[in-house]
């Protein structure tokens, strides 16, 4: 079979689009392009994550014991100690695509903006995020009794408090993925940095749950959204400081 | 004078922990040369292209590239150099269609034309293929029709033959005669001398990280190998 030959090594490959045109809008779509590619090839690891948040949280049912009014009133807690556990599973794997063969390097090399590796990534780890909280939240309901017809409102507090946890984890996992005690080091640098968000997120689901009556949602809401506002910007902003050498 | 170079390197060193990888290798060369790099294992040939490709920093030294500062530009640099790496840069669980897929997206480079780009390099038959299934020498293809991919103005091949089969050795010679004709400039480190030589016009030897070699590669070998055995 004889080999395809060409006039000019590149006579097959287009030439690069202008620089106007892929800007940072392209690269943010094509780094959210693989990253839901690669989401899409591992998807069964994201059932593998659902199940041990789901497991979680009937351990902690267990911990409690049959006090069905403490189950309740402690639901929101149990929900975002679970979602929280499982994001460090989630996070942790988004990086090893990209440091098996060095993947990562390569994009960058191309050259990729750092950014939008970045950002690519912080968003498609949210929506993975969002989607196993959202998917917690009737195991939730089954297990504790803590159900609420303020679906609206839950489902912006799991995207807010979601995104929260995926910004400075995304840039954490980064900084962690080379390091030999990986698992150990993400949980320990992540889980100081976002008390806040985690505290207002607890806060405003069991607002959710338990009810409201002093009208303070908005201000919780309020909080998540400005830390999520800090780690978003903030981390955009570092990352090519963590990845480049 | 500058403008002639493609790559035009003062004094560059690099350290890892306490052992100097690179130490203090000052390095002109004119655009469109191919040039082959030799030197035993560990001699720095490598840490010279991860410099050279931006992929890592200096310590010491400065470099102009394409034209561009290596440190200060490095973005421009990247535009203009493809590197071929012991990191085969590949996503083991998408296949090969999909790495070129994503490499283009990256790049800003249309998708049209990678099939033709993944039978140039004999990989059309397994375009669909997940990456994991392939063996080391069909990733080392892969990896190449990465490098034409972008389309660069220097390419670094990082030990192209290694993992090859005779072949693949065949298609490394005539992609690196076409770049050559086509005015890219070409960096070549290999221990396959006799065949490197054939290609090369220029060539450099490096050992314990200092460049101590440069001529004509039709007499490397003997250099090398006195140098090498402690003769010269």
């Amino acid at each position: 079979m004889e080999r395809p030959r060409m006039s000019e090594p590149f006579d097959a490959v287009p030439p690069v689009m202008p620089r106007v045109a892929r800007h940072k809008v392209g690269g943010l779509i094509a780094a959210l392009r693989k990253e839901f590619l690669l989401q899409w090839k591992t998807r069964t690891q994201f059932m593998a994550v659902f199940v041990f948040g789901a497991t979680s949280l009937l351990l902690f049912s267990f911990a409690v014991g049959p006090n069905s009014e403490a189950l309740r009133l402690y639901s929101a807690g149990f929900l975002w100690l679970g979602l929280l556990l499982s994001s460090t599973l989630t996070l942790a794997e988004s990086y090893h695509a990209e440091m098996e063969n060095r993947a990562l390097e390569g994009l960058l090399l191309l050259p990729s903006d750092p950014r939008a590796l970045y950002y690519g990534k912080a968003i498609a780890n949210w929506l993975q995020l969002a989607l196993l909280g959202v998917g917690l939240v009737p195991v939730m309901v089954v297990l504790y009794d803590a159900g609420t017809t303020d679906l609206l409102r839950l489902l912006a507090i799991i995207l807010l408090g979601t995104a929260g946890l995926s910004a400075p984890g995304t840039l954490y996992a980064a900084m962690t993925s080379q390091a030999r005690a990986k698992q150990t080091l993400l949980p320990l640098l992540l889980f100081p940095l976002i008390v806040p968000a985690l505290l207002a997120s607890v806060k405003a689901t069991s607002l959710v749950i338990l009810g409201d009556p002093m009208q303070q949602l908005p201000s919780w809401i309020s909080l998540l959204t400005a830390f999520d506002a800090i780690y978003w910007s903030l981390c955009g902003l570092l990352f090519g400081r963590v990845v480049e050498e | 004078m500058q403008d002639t170079l493609a790559i035009d390197a003062q004094n560059l060193a690099r350290r890892y922990g306490r052992r100097w990888a690179l130490a203090d290798v000052s390095l002109q060369i004119p655009h469109g040369r191919v040039v082959m790099v030799a030197g035993r294992n560990g001699s720095g040939k490598s840490t010279l292209f991860r410099i050279l490709s931006t992929a890592i920093r200096p310590d010491h030294g400065s470099a102009n590239i394409l034209g561009f500062d290596l440190v200060k530009q490095r973005y421009d640099v990247r535009k203009g150099v493809a590197l071929l790496s012991h990191y085969s840069y590949l996503y083991e669980s998408l296949t090969a269609a999909e790495n070129l897929q994503v490499f283009a997206d990256h790049r800003g480079t249309p998708r049209t034309g990678l099939k033709e780009l993944l039978d140039r390099v004999r990989l059309g038959q397994r375009a669909d293929d997940a990456v994991h299934t392939f063996s080391a020498g069909m990733r080392k293809r892969l990896s190449f029709a990465r490098i034409l991919l972008q389309r660069p103005r220097l390419v670094l091949l990082d030990e192209p033959y290694g993992q090859l089969d005779p072949e693949g050795f065949a298609l490394v010679d005539e992609v690196v005669h076409e770049l050559q004709t086509f005015g890219v400039t070409v960096l070549l480190a290999t221990h396959q001398l006799e065949r490197g030589g054939r290609l090369a016009e220029d060539a450099i030897v490096l050992e314990q990280g200092r460049l101590i070699w440069q001529g004509n590669p039709q007499f490397i070998p003997s250099a090398a190998r006195d140098q090498w055995s402690g003769r010269a």
